[in-house]
């Protein structure tokens, strides 16, 4: 284990910033903190580079507990949101800076230095000063000078919140090759859970500090283990369902209550995906007016409004909009796949549910 | 902007609509200009040239008599103990305005700021009732044979207070403003405390650090009301330069050597302002240089 973190909290005097996490990161491995802004992800990250004190809990690293160790003693790699480059001085002596205070020889400097910069694609740039590179250079600038000093984690603290969209996207896949190539353990906080999902090979989901899920990022997304995390990870459809002569219902919808359940009350989630629709107005049980659509790149969003005014929200490719014939405006029929009962907060959810309808085959089964 | 002329010569030709009329405006420049003759250039002219009045040999026989060697010897040696010692706390203020939250943030603040409201007299008067003879520390301080009042060392005190204020004041903005992430980053880089004190945060406020001790050796050295109340003025002893024209002037005859001695306090003065104009044009500087748009790079690329 290279990071390792056992009961973990941290009080800012009467609030509780983090409550009791655990986790681990492997050795080798690209792990994102997730969560929205508040939830306890960049105290985590900071307290494992020891700018932050744990109020209670051990953190290890590499086997070794570091809560007592100062922070210019636990070797970590650490990049700050919005870089903190030293302004006064050049590329190079940025990232010399590590290596310069652990009294590395001249020549050893100017090597790692120079292979770094090679690495970063920052070759060429040594003299000049932080303001004049752009914002994706300074990234990189700062994430070759925590990486200089060779340390066992490197931590980045939001590292593509301050760059512009496609600079994001092309950091993304930088980072993610940066990571295979150096193989260095690696600790990211995020709040945007497709830069979570694209990225790491797994993710820690946080809310109001505490810890909701870890796993792959097709485990979170298709095995939510509550309410939080399924509505955090990708779009979902969340009713209130009135339970009736055996059913859940709400407005013209209606879904099979689960055995042995007794309440009047019941909530259902389904993702976008979920949903499918037809120009055939037979085809499926409901109807619809497709309301509106969204064009997401490859894939479109779509809003079905129903006759009682409930809208509902599809997913598809281009393709299938395409075969189906669509327009906003057009009366379409749909039926919903899939869902999942939603229970109440931070209770554990039970599997999704198939609905007892035939499944046509679809383009876009896995998205 | 060069190379945009047409556009330029449009845009003085119509006026905005809020700008004031011509009239108006050369009115108050002509205001200004008169107030800044009267009340700033011709006093320091008339120094220079009654320090000149009976020529150039007589202007430095009166700086080098010993008296007044002595008055320029006690002001630099007043002003580079105080200057030091106002840099040391105005850094440990300012660091821990900006940087830390604690209690009592704003008191500080504000006994920061106390030696600019409260007059000099009065400043030297605190000195004399805490450390003179029937002061509270008076009589221990004189059985121990030690002299505060009436010495060097209570004028150093007295300019320490007056001067307190000026590099704390233009340190805690530049201070604030820099933040402390760049320490923060030097310290998961390894530097110790020390390290990153003396490679981060001090380049990172040396000019305003700069523009700080100008400001307070310039007070220092032309420091009156406070030294006058906590020296005797015993020439050749404690006298400042200050001090020094002061008594010259009330001598019938000294008239001319009073100008001479206060004639170097103006050049002096002088040289504080072209220093000062210099730094604040340095600042000015980096600050555009951070603002200046990102070069285009050939380089840019990445595998």
């Amino acid at each position: 284990m290279s990071i390792e973190l056992k009961n973990v909290s941290k009080q800012f005097g009467e609030v509780a910033a983090v409550n009791k996490v655990n986790f681990s990161v492997k050795e080798g491995e690209l792990m994102a903190l997730l969560g929205p802004s508040g939830g306890g992800k960049t105290t985590v990250l900071r307290m494992i580079a020891g700018l932050e004190l744990p109020t209670d809990g051990d953190i290890f690293i590499r086997g070794e507990r570091v809560n007592d160790i100062p922070v210019q003693k636990r070797n970590i790699g650490f990049v700050f949101q919005n870089y903190a480059l030293f302004k006064n001085m050049t590329i190079f002596k940025n990232i010399a800076f590590g290596l310069k205070i652990k009294k590395w020889k001249r020549p050893a400097i100017e090597e790692r230095v120079t292979e770094l910069l090679k690495l970063l694609g920052l070759a060429g740039m040594e003299k000049r000063y932080p303001h004049q590179l752009s914002g994706g250079q300074r990234q990189r600038v700062a994430i070759a000078r925590a990486l200089a000093p060779k340390p066992s984690v490197l931590l980045l603290d939001e590292p593509f919140g301050a760059v512009d969209a496609k600079i994001r996207q092309e950091l993304r896949e930088w980072l993610v090759h940066l990571h295979h190539d150096l193989n260095v353990t690696t600790l990211f906080v995020t709040h945007d859970q497709e830069e979570a999902m694209e990225v790491s090979d797994r993710i820690v989901i946080f809310s109001k500090g505490n810890l909701e899920q870890i796993g792959s990022p097709r485990d979170v997304y298709e095995q939510p283990v509550n309410e939080f995390v399924a509505r955090f990870i990708g779009v979902m459809n969340v009713l209130e369902l009135e339970v009736r002569d055996g059913f859940g219902r709400l407005n013209e919808l209606k879904f099979p209550v689960p055995e042995n359940f007794a309440g009047e009350g019941l909530r259902i989630g389904f993702r976008p995906y979920a949903v499918q629709v037809s120009s055939d107005l037979a085809r499926f049980e409901y109807r619809a007016k497709l309301s509106r659509t969204y064009f997401l790149g490859i894939m479109l969003r779509l809003e079905l409004e129903l006759a009682s005014g409930l809208t509902v929200r599809s997913r598809m490719t281009k393709e299938e909009y395409a075969q189906l014939d669509l327009w906003d405006g057009r009366e379409v029929s749909f039926q919903i796949r899939q869902y999942r009962i939603l229970s109440r907060e931070n209770a554990a959810l039970t599997p999704e549910l198939q609905t007892p309808y035939e499944l046509p085959p679809s383009i876009a089964e896995n998205i | 902007m060069p190379g945009n002329g047409k556009f330029n010569l449009r845009r003085s030709a119509s006026r905005r609509g809020v700008e004031e009329s011509p009239f108006v405006k050369w009115t108050l420049i002509a205001i200004g200009l008169a107030f800044a003759l009267v009340f700033l250039l011709l006093p320091l002219v008339s120094v220079f040239t009654e320090a000149f009045a009976k020529g150039f040999g007589y202007f430095f026989s009166a700086l080098t008599t010993p008296d007044s060697l002595s008055a320029i010897r006690l002001t630099l040696l007043i002003a580079a103990i105080s200057v030091p010692l106002n840099v040391v706390f105005g850094l440990a203020a300012s660091w821990a305005i900006a940087k830390f939250e604690f209690r009592g943030k704003s008191v500080l603040i504000t006994l920061i700021d106390l030696p600019f409201a409260v007059s000099p007299v009065v400043a030297g008067l605190v000195f004399v009732l805490l450390f003179g003879l029937q002061g509270y520390f008076g009589a221990w301080l004189d059985e121990h044979d030690i002299r505060i009042i009436f010495a060097v060392p209570g004028m150093v005190l007295a300019t320490t207070f007056v001067t307190f204020p000026f590099v704390a004041r233009e340190l805690i903005p530049v201070m604030q403003a820099t933040g402390s992430e760049q320490e923060q980053a030097a310290l998961t880089l390894g530097a110790s405390g020390w390290q990153t004190f003396w490679y981060v945060t001090l380049p990172s406020v040396k000019w305003g650090l700069l523009y700080g001790v100008i400001l307070c050796n310039a007070r220092a050295m032309g420091e009156f009301g406070a030294v006058y109340v906590v020296s005797a003025h015993i020439m050749g002893q404690t006298e400042t330069m200050s001090l020094r024209v002061q008594s010259l002037y009330e001598n019938p005859r000294g008239e001319t050597a009073a100008f001479a001695v206060a004639s170097l306090l103006a050049f002096l003065a002088l040289l504080t302002l072209a220093l000062k104009t210099f730094v604040e044009w340095q600042t000015q500087r980096n600050y555009d240089l951070a603002q200046q748009p990102v070069p285009e790079l050939k380089s840019d690329t990445h595998a």
